[in-house]
């Protein structure tokens, strides 16, 4: 028993360390920000990367998600009668919870995997002590762009998931199903408020946009510079970003009832 | 022990009674040597004796965990990480697998520090590109990207890019592995043109014994348990064997080179060796 305790406090001990080394991470970020250069061209590769690579991929799952919700809402809408609620239905789902979470989530796969093997494989080759010697912080070059990247593009990727999945649920419920085309539009309008859904969604999607982009540059930044531990980061930036953004959404939820 | 001490004036940079570790396992223990001023310091020693590691604490990149190291006359172990960058101007590095950044190109990885650090225009800092690249014997080659360079072409452009800045000191790691004997010759050449025409500090790790004897003007060998310095010439005529074998070409036969290699035992790992033949 007390060997268990042990280890749970050795294990808990060094969450907290990872926790405060993370903190200083951040902070570190948030002053090379505030120092010129503005680091402009990087930034806009950055956004590339994480975010126009992302467009089809983000596309295709919205549609995807979009049509099931809209078959799985008319199949239980119709029990009651209420089908003609079907654009609320779908519209209030996709902003309020599955278009940030589910971009989050993709995006995290997609992108933010990505950082964390390319910061890694640039740990492991020595750029970053090669920018070190060239006085050169890396977390301005490297770490800055694309985090702001991820921060930035999250909004927008999630913006996207929500309108081609709102497409998929009006294709489903208007041409499949045989819902009216204006009845769809109407409940959908006006069962979404702009400040408590549309807003909330994106402050959403921008709380996890900081967190995967925080996660998967740290991971990258901090990873053991061999062929393994780069695998490894990656793997964890995966899992550690998913069960985060999962987390957070659920307090995001309870406590501002976004 | 410290043969032929280098006097304070001359030295460049100088390490005073350095301890490191990596977790459990010390590197370095108590290293006392010092780099004169515009000569070719080479520093020896077997694998896993902490060559690189006295160049990465050169370069700040890893911090002493006891000891000082001075570039110049400044101690660099309590500065803090913005101060390391103000000193790292006046230093430049060739990294062992060169460290080019592979998302730009052989132009655009030489003009970044520039880029950085200095306001000279795009064509003023093209030019010193090109100056900088024909010193090192490449030309055409401004549009390749790190990937499409040979192994010689990639150290080539390491060291014109560490000299982009001229730079005080020029750190080198290991510049002749992994290449073939006629490349090795020209990056030797390199080296000490560069030297004789800059006039810069030198500090090159590396474990080719006939190149580095013939380039060096100061050699730091590092011995487990201890440091030898001096002039190649009169290590070459150390009263100390290991000293000796060390710097000499090897003609023995694989017999003998198994009785040597227990000389180079670190004391701690040395295999006990039990009683009976």
């Amino acid at each position: 028993m007390a060997r268990l305790i042990r280890r749970l406090g050795r294990r808990v001990g060094r969450m907290v360390e990872e926790l405060g080394r993370l903190a200083e991470f951040t902070g570190h970020i948030v002053t090379v920000t505030m120092r010129p250069p503005l680091r402009i061209r990087e930034f806009v590769d950055e956004v590339f990367k994480t975010g126009v690579l992302s467009i089809l991929i983000i596309g295709i799952s919205g549609m995807a998600v979009g049509m099931v919700l809209g078959l799985q809402g008319y199949t239980t809408l119709v029990r009651f009668g209420a089908e003609n609620s079907l654009g609320a239905v779908v519209g209030l789902s996709l902003i309020r919870e599955m278009g940030p979470v589910l971009t989050a989530l993709l995006t995290t796969g997609r992108a933010g995997s990505a950082i964390t093997a390319e910061i890694g494989a640039m740990k492991a080759t020595e750029q970053l002590d090669g920018l070190r010697m060239m006085a050169v912080d890396p977390v301005d070059y490297v770490i800055r762009p694309k985090a702001w990247a991820m921060v930035v593009s999250m909004p927008l990727l999630s913006a996207l998931f929500i309108v081609t999945g709102i497409a998929g649920g009006y294709v489903v419920g208007v041409d499949l199903m045989g819902i009216d085309s204006g009845t769809f539009l109407s409940s959908l309008e006006n069962a979404v408020d702009f400040r408590d859904d549309v807003a909330g969604s994106i402050i959403k999607s921008v709380i996890f946009g900081t967190l995967v982009g925080l996660i998967s540059t740290y991971r990258g930044y901090t990873a053991a510079p061999t062929s393994a531990g780069v695998s490894a980061a990656t793997t964890s930036t995966v899992v550690i970003g998913s069960v985060s953004v999962l987390i957070f959404d659920y307090f995001i939820t309870a406590l501002w009832g976004v | 022990m410290n043969s032929q001490p280098i006097p304070d004036s001359d030295a460049h940079v100088r390490l005073d009674r350095v301890e490191m570790a990596y977790g459990n396992r010390p590197v370095l223990r108590g290293v006392s040597c010092a780099f004169p001023t515009g000569a070719i310091s080479v520093v020896l020693g077997g694998s896993g004796s902490g060559k690189s590691t006295i160049l990465k604490l050169i370069g700040g990149l890893l911090r002493a965990q006891a000891g000082r190291v001075l570039v110049g006359q400044r101690d660099i172990t309590s500065l803090k990480e913005s101060q390391l960058y103000q000193v790292r101007r006046r230093l430049g590095m060739m990294f062992q697998n060169g460290a080019l950044l592979d998302s730009l190109s052989v132009l655009e990885n030489l003009a970044f520090p520039l880029r950085e650090h200095s306001h000279l225009s795009r064509e003023e800092i093209q030019a010193r590109v090109h100056e900088r690249l024909f010193a090192v014997g490449l030309q055409d080659v401004d549009d390749l990207m790190p990937r499409e360079l040979s192994g010689g072409m990639v150290k080539r452009v390491a060291l014109a890019r560490a000299l982009m800045q001229d730079p005080e000191i020029l750190l080198v790691d290991e510049p002749f592995s992994g290449l073939d004997p006629l490349s090795t010759k020209l990056i030797e050449a390199l080296l000490v043109r560069i030297n004789r025409t800059l006039g810069m500090t030198m500090i090159v790790v590396s474990h080719h014994i006939p190149s580095t004897m013939r380039m060096a003007d100061h050699v730091v060998l590092l011995l487990p348990g201890c440091v030898v310095q001096g002039v190649p010439s009169t290590l070459r005529d150390s009263e100390d064997v290991r000293v000796r074998r060390f710097l000499t070409e090897d003609t023995d036969t694989s017999d003998q080179i198994l009785a040597h290699t227990q000389d180079f035992e670190a004391g701690e790992h040395k295999p006990q060796r039990r009683g009976g033949a």
